[in-house]
């Protein structure tokens, strides 16, 4: 019983963790149908800027922060002057595909280096700003603890946010139409550049958040986010690419299987679990289980 | 205020989509232009509405040169696209897109007002709201796509294909709320339509295109009447 209680809460912790990143994802999908690559070194970039002011500070909260506004800034740079500037050359044939995310991947590679020159390539820490010690449980301490706790509560607290900007707001409802149609949004006076360029900043602040919130019980170095990008693309494909509910909730499906594959079944199929439950939804719903419903044909 | 294209030729790589045309429309006056597929319609639309780049020559609104300006500052400015295939954003509901040319906008209790007009003008819209602009019919969602652009208060209205795949009650429906709103609103509509008979009957002036280049420019009544005119280029 206490290693089911066990594997529910750390499914849910780790589903929380590969949702930022797949939000992260499906914000910069959904704003310029590209698959950023380059998020992973957005997110480490962002973590070793956190793990720079925890250094001068000593508050992870004040880490926090930064790291996130950072991340908010460095997307938007990324967009401003990176991607805009490829999607005006590139207006036709297949490298219209190809060549945004091409390009993202050159640029996680330069992130990365960029990293190692600046911090180095050896493994630093970050402290978690609240107890790593699991809960007792019916006298057994399980692998679920504060910290688990405050990224459960952070994450959702991201999710509200975003779920009432998207919904509630101008902003938001630009940001819906920026992706879903940008022609009809621009046809309606809406400036798509600049909506995307807050797309974005948006997806570039989920990533510090993930970053930051990850990196506490694991070391940081240039690659540090690799695999909760590959995690995160894989969440996001398995909700459909197009909503936040869907990344949420296929992070949290990966979370679960993860960790009940490896808890019941062996720890070595952390990887094979991921890759199987992506296939699968593949096969049975190429479109993601939380893709939009097609419109009525006119 | 009068819409004035000079010479304006449009090239799609190496293939000239239109060639050197010219022709004015005045305030107030509904122009159709009119011709076979492939004609070069739809990419005039598009460069007069900015989503394109003219090779040269020259168009103006007001007096003040159009070319080379974004879609979203045009828009702003009073000149509306509603392009083909009933463009909605299917994903939205019927009130957000109602509500995109109302962001921008400073005055807040005009839009609110406009929103009003549109849904007295279009009653339907207003028993959907709520829906997705995805579950409408086709004629939904051109009305849909023209009280958008009214929302904005143009004064320049570029339609592209209205009745592209709609049934004909509901195609003489949307000609004559586009007819009543250029009276109504003092607007000035360029009708692109490959419905020349139904175009030619509310517009005012009469474009004909053939294979991107203009070959005839008269009165609506004048082109409809003109029995060689109506068998060589408007094929009724």
């Amino acid at each position: 019983m206490t290693q089911f209680i066990t594997a529910v809460l750390t499914s849910l912790s780790s589903g929380a963790i590969y949702a930022l990143m797949a939000i992260a994802i499906v914000l910069v999908w959904r704003s310029t149908r590209v698959i950023n690559f380059a998020q992973a070194g957005q997110a480490v970039l962002t973590t070793y800027i956190g793990y720079t002011v925890i250094q001068r500070t000593g508050s992870f909260w004040i880490a926090l922060v930064v790291a996130v506004v950072s991340g908010a800034v460095i997307g938007a740079v990324i967009d401003r002057f990176f991607m805009r500037p490829i999607f005006k050359r590139v207006k036709s044939g297949p490298i219209v595909m190809i060549a945004p995310v091409v390009a993202t991947l050159g640029l996680l590679g330069i992130i990365q280096a960029v990293i190692g020159f600046v911090w180095g390539i050896t493994n630093q820490s970050i402290e978690a700003p609240v107890s790593t010690g699991g809960y007792k449980v019916m006298g057994t301490v399980i692998a679920f603890s504060n910290y688990n706790l405050l990224v459960l509560v952070f994450v959702a607290i991201a999710m509200l946010l975003l779920t009432l900007l998207f919904q509630k707001t101008n902003i938001g409802l630009a940001l819906r139409a920026s992706a879903y149609s940008p022609e009809i949004a621009k046809l309606s006076g809406i400036k798509v550049d600049s909506v995307r360029t807050l797309g974005w900043a948006i997806a570039g602040a989920s990533g510090g958040l993930a970053g930051m919130l990850y990196i506490p019980g694991y070391f940081l170095y240039p690659n540090a986010m690799d695999l909760l990008l590959v995690l995160g693309f894989i969440a996001a494909v398995i909700g459909g690419l197009e909503s936040l509910f869907g990344a949420v909730a296929g992070a949290m499906i990966l979370g679960f299987a993860i960790i009940f594959s490896t808890t019941y079944i062996s720890p070595k199929l952390f990887f094979p679990t991921a890759f199987i439950v992506l296939i699968l939804v593949l096969l049975v719903k190429p479109a993601g289980l939380f893709a939009p419903k097609k419109s009525r044909g006119a | 205020m009068s819409l004035i294209v000079e010479g304006l030729t449009i090239d799609h790589g190496a293939i000239r989509a239109i060639n050197n045309v010219s022709f004015k429309v005045a305030q107030g006056q509904l122009a159709a232009i009119i011709g076979a597929n492939g004609a070069g319609k739809t990419t005039l639309l598009r460069t007069l509405s900015g989503l394109k780049d003219a090779t040269s020559g020259n168009a103006s609104w007001n007096g003040a040169s159009i070319l080379g300006k974004r879609a979203e500052d045009l828009a702003r400015s009073g000149i509306m696209h509603v392009s083909d295939g009933k463009s909605v954003i299917a994903e939205l509901s019927v009130k957000d897109n109602l509500a995109l040319t109302g962001l921008w906008r400073k005055d807040k209790k005009d839009v609110v007002a406009a929103t009003n007009e549109v849904i007295e003008l279009f009653p339907i819209l207003g028993q959907r709201m709520s829906q997705s602009a995805g579950s409408l019919s086709g004629g939904e969602r051109q009305m849909l796509a023209i009280g958008r652009a009214l929302i904005a208060r143009p004064k320049l209205l570029l339609l592209d294909e209205p009745s592209l795949g709609l049934a004909p009650l509901i195609v003489e429906q949307i000609f004559q709320t586009i007819k009543s709103l250029v009276k109504k609103m003092d607007l000035t509509v360029v009708l692109v339509e490959q419905n020349a008979m139904g175009a030619l009957k509310i517009a005012d002036q009469g474009i004909v295109l053939n294979l991107g280049s203009v070959v005839l420019v008269d009165s609506a009544d004048k082109l409809l009447n003109d029995p060689a005119v109506r068998s060589a280029y408007l094929g009724f």
